[in-house]
């Protein structure tokens, strides 16, 4: 293979491999400069995305970024391409698949753009995404559909669903409650009901489950519960038969980055299968809940692709997404400021990457959402994340996070607020999951144009709900 | 019960039935949040006052050195946790041989070491009879694993990093104890054994985790390792912390 080459201001630059056509064409973030592959000016970006715009789609059948021999994932991933699914596009080059999305967003075509999914490889999505501009991906995010469902419906247009994850430190049932009610109370809860355990065993995840699916049961609501414990614990309760809706992992882009999980494609599937045989949907079978963020393998130091060199991670990211589609997600959303300034240093990165993984996330066939979210030693504030949140409202996000004042109190950063969904409904004109806005009606917890009551605690159906916090 | 929220309220931390102005936070609400961002923020970004940890840290007896990490400044330093463990190129410390070093490292929270550093430090040597202590290391812009440099330099058997840990919302000040068995470059989290949260009145006093790290450090030398094979007394570590 010949070098790839492009000129900028005078300049030429000159790319060894594909691997670094990726890396150095990615939109700038820390993480790529902590493993070395990153671009080291502004005009070399733009030569390796020069680079890349010209390179044909077909360039990522022919040629690997982590070798299908040494990795599963890629394996995966080609072992299980839709050759017909691609055809549409084939003979496009990257910047020419750019200018073929937007022009079937401009006209609104989502069958088209949402047809492709099962022939794109993740690295033909990273590669096109890194093109784009932010509202090149909200364009071409909002008419990519992904709809999935087990007791609600996630990803129709017009909605917003958020994922109500009342976390505590001790997992104290109490405390659990109080926040789930506070959720419930503000409209959060569509997507799903999910708790970080502080505790990862079979008996702590148990009590959990028990607990939403208690609270679930009694009120008749249409959403699902998770505790995201690690893929074992949830077989262990499971076996001992849990009421498992959700099963939740963790996954990264590379093989080495799921061993360092503790995971392998093969338990992925033993677990998928287990709650499936529970049979718990009413409107899907979409029984597999899966969190992705990008900086997962770089920490694991599982970032490396053909000839030792590292793959940014964004592409890495990507990956991650070809891994998660095999499994048939309910759920599926990057956590987007966690991982740190390392990865991701500041408001402009972090957004950045916001808008490419849901991007990336629904083109690959995903229902996919996002964290919003920061920690302490990061440059990020509120308003950051009002921005985000608000163009991720715009690119039809399928769900968001959201917790008692933006304070997550057990993992010790900062994601929504229940205020922050609904701010961002009102905005929009978006509205919660079809069934769970039923339920929100039912309950008299909205009003008739559909507006989340502010309500006393004395209101009759506070009180309702409250009943469960005794 | 008067209110039903109370009782919300009163069952955790989290901040539950804040209200409501239209679809946004009331205002107070609002402001409280920022108080705390405020103060975690300011917690990371305000520089440790080093000589006024090195004039405390000198009523020991010890011999006091400070030290800075390869990363120059604060922004390099929280993109490149790389340059944070390692010394800046040129450093030179006294070699020696010592049953243990203490290195006071600035961390995500300066604001810890300056409020609880030295009280540590006094605590743990009070309950350290007949150790051979190496001179107090003070290091700015650290990382943990700058505690494995420091200690092989020093010639010291085990090393204890002290070290502000990442603020939370409602925890601004943080310190956390980190030890080492056999300190040289390129140890794993896994072979170090971690005390969080040290910060009284509402963390671990000074006697309490003292205590608890004596207790360590007795297992270490009898053991001749550290980390997960200490692991009943806790070895988990925080996120983050590496």
């Amino acid at each position: 293979m010949t070098a790839r080459r492009a000129t900028v201001a005078g300049h030429t630059y000159e790319f060894p491999t594909l691997v670094e056509v990726m890396a150095k064409a990615t939109p700038a973030r820390s993480g790529d400069v902590l493993a070395s592959c990153a671009a080291t000016s502004e005009a070399e970006r733009v030569a390796a995305q020069t680079v890349l715009a010209d390179l044909p789609l077909t360039t990522f059948l022919d040629e690997q970024v982590v070798g299908y021999d040494e990795d599963d994932v890629t394996r995966l991933v080609l072992d299980t391409l839709d050759a017909d699914a691609l055809a549409p596009v084939r003979a496009l080059t990257v910047g020419g698949f750019r200018e073929w999305l937007l022009a079937r967003a401009a006209l609104g075509d989502e069958p088209a753009i949402s047809g492709l999914a099962k022939g794109l490889t993740p690295e033909m999505v990273a590669a096109v995404s890194k093109l784009m501009r932010n509202a090149d991906l909200v364009a071409v995010g909002r008419r990519t559909r992904v709809i999935t469902g087990l007791r609600s419906t996630i990803g129709l247009p017009g909605r917003l669903a958020s994922r109500l994850q009342p976390n505590h430190p001790t997992d104290d049932p109490v405390g659990v409650t109080a926040s789930l009610l506070d959720g419930l109370l503000h409209g959060s809860g569509d997507a799903v009901i999910g708790i970080n355990p502080a505790t990862d065993s079979p008996a702590q995840t148990i009590a959990l489950l028990e607990l939403i699916d208690a609270v679930i049961s009694r009120y008749e609501i249409p959403t699902q519960s998770c505790v995201l414990a690690h893929v074992t614990t949830t077989l262990r309760a499971l076996e001992k038969g849990a009421p498992v809706d959700l099963v939740f992992q963790s996954v990264a882009g590379t093989q080495g980055g799921n061993e360092g999980f503790g995971v392998t494609l093969d338990l992925l599937t033993e677990a998928r299968d287990a709650a499936l045989a529970l049979n718990r949907g009413t409107v899907g079978r979409n029984v597999t809940y899966f969190e992705t963020g990008q900086g997962s393998a770089l920490s694991a130091g599982a970032h490396l692709g053909v000839g030792g060199r590292p793959v940014d991670q964004q592409t890495l990211e990507c990956r991650a997404y070809g891994v998660a589609r095999h499994y048939d997600p309910l759920l599926v959303n990057t956590v987007v400021g966690f991982i740190g300034p390392e990865y991701l240093y500041d408001a402009k990165q972090v957004i950045r990457a916001g808008l490419e993984d849901h991007f990336c996330g629904k083109l690959l066939g995903l229902p996919m959402g996002v964290d919003v979210c920061y920690t302490n030693h990061t440059d990020v504030d509120p308003d950051d994340t009002d921005t985000l949140t608000l163009l991720l409202g715009a690119a039809g996000c399928s769900f968001v996070i959201a917790v008692p004042g933006s304070d997550d109190v057990m993992l010790h950063y900062q994601s929504l607020s229940f205020q922050d969904v609904l701010t961002t409904r009102q905005v929009l004109g978006l509205r919660p999951a079809p069934e769970f806005e039923a339920w929100l009606q039912r309950m008299d917890l909205v009003d008739h144009t559909g507006r989340v009551r502010e309500l006393t605690a004395d209101a009759p159906q506070a009180r309702a709900l409250l009943a469960a916090a005794r | 019960m008067s209110d039903a929220f109370e009782v919300l309220r009163a069952a955790t931390r989290a901040r539950v039935a804040l209200g409501r102005a239209g679809d946004g936070l009331p205002t107070d609400r609002l402001l409280e949040f920022r108080a705390a961002h405020a103060a975690a923020r300011d917690a990371v970004h305000t520089p440790l006052d080093v000589d006024a940890v090195v004039a405390e840290l000198g009523e020991t007896g010890l011999d006091v050195l400070t030290v800075t990490s390869a990363a120059p400044d604060r922004a390099t330093y929280l993109q490149r946790p790389d340059l944070g463990r390692q010394l800046a190129p040129g450093t030179s410390l006294p070699a020696g041989e010592h049953d243990l070093a203490l290195v006071v490292a600035d961390g995500l929270s300066p604001l810890a070491v300056a409020e609880h550093a030295a009280g540590t430090v006094a605590a743990v040597l009070e309950r350290l009879a007949g150790w051979s202590v190496a001179p107090l290391v003070v290091a700015t812009q650290a990382r943990v694993a700058i505690g494995d440099q420091i200690g092989e330099a020093l010639g010291a058997r085990i090393v204890v990093v002290l070290i502000g840990e990442r603020p939370g919302l409602s925890s601004a000040d943080s310190l956390g104890l980190y030890l080492t068995w056999g300190p040289r470059t390129g140890r794993a989290d896994s072979e170090r054994n971690c005390i969080s949260n040290v910060r009284p009145p509402h963390g671990l006093g000074y006697a309490q985790a003292a205590e608890t790290l004596a207790g360590l450090l007795l297992a270490s030398r009898e053991l001749g390792a550290s980390g997960v094979v200490l692991k009943d007394e806790g070895t988990a570590l925080p996120p983050g912390a590496g």
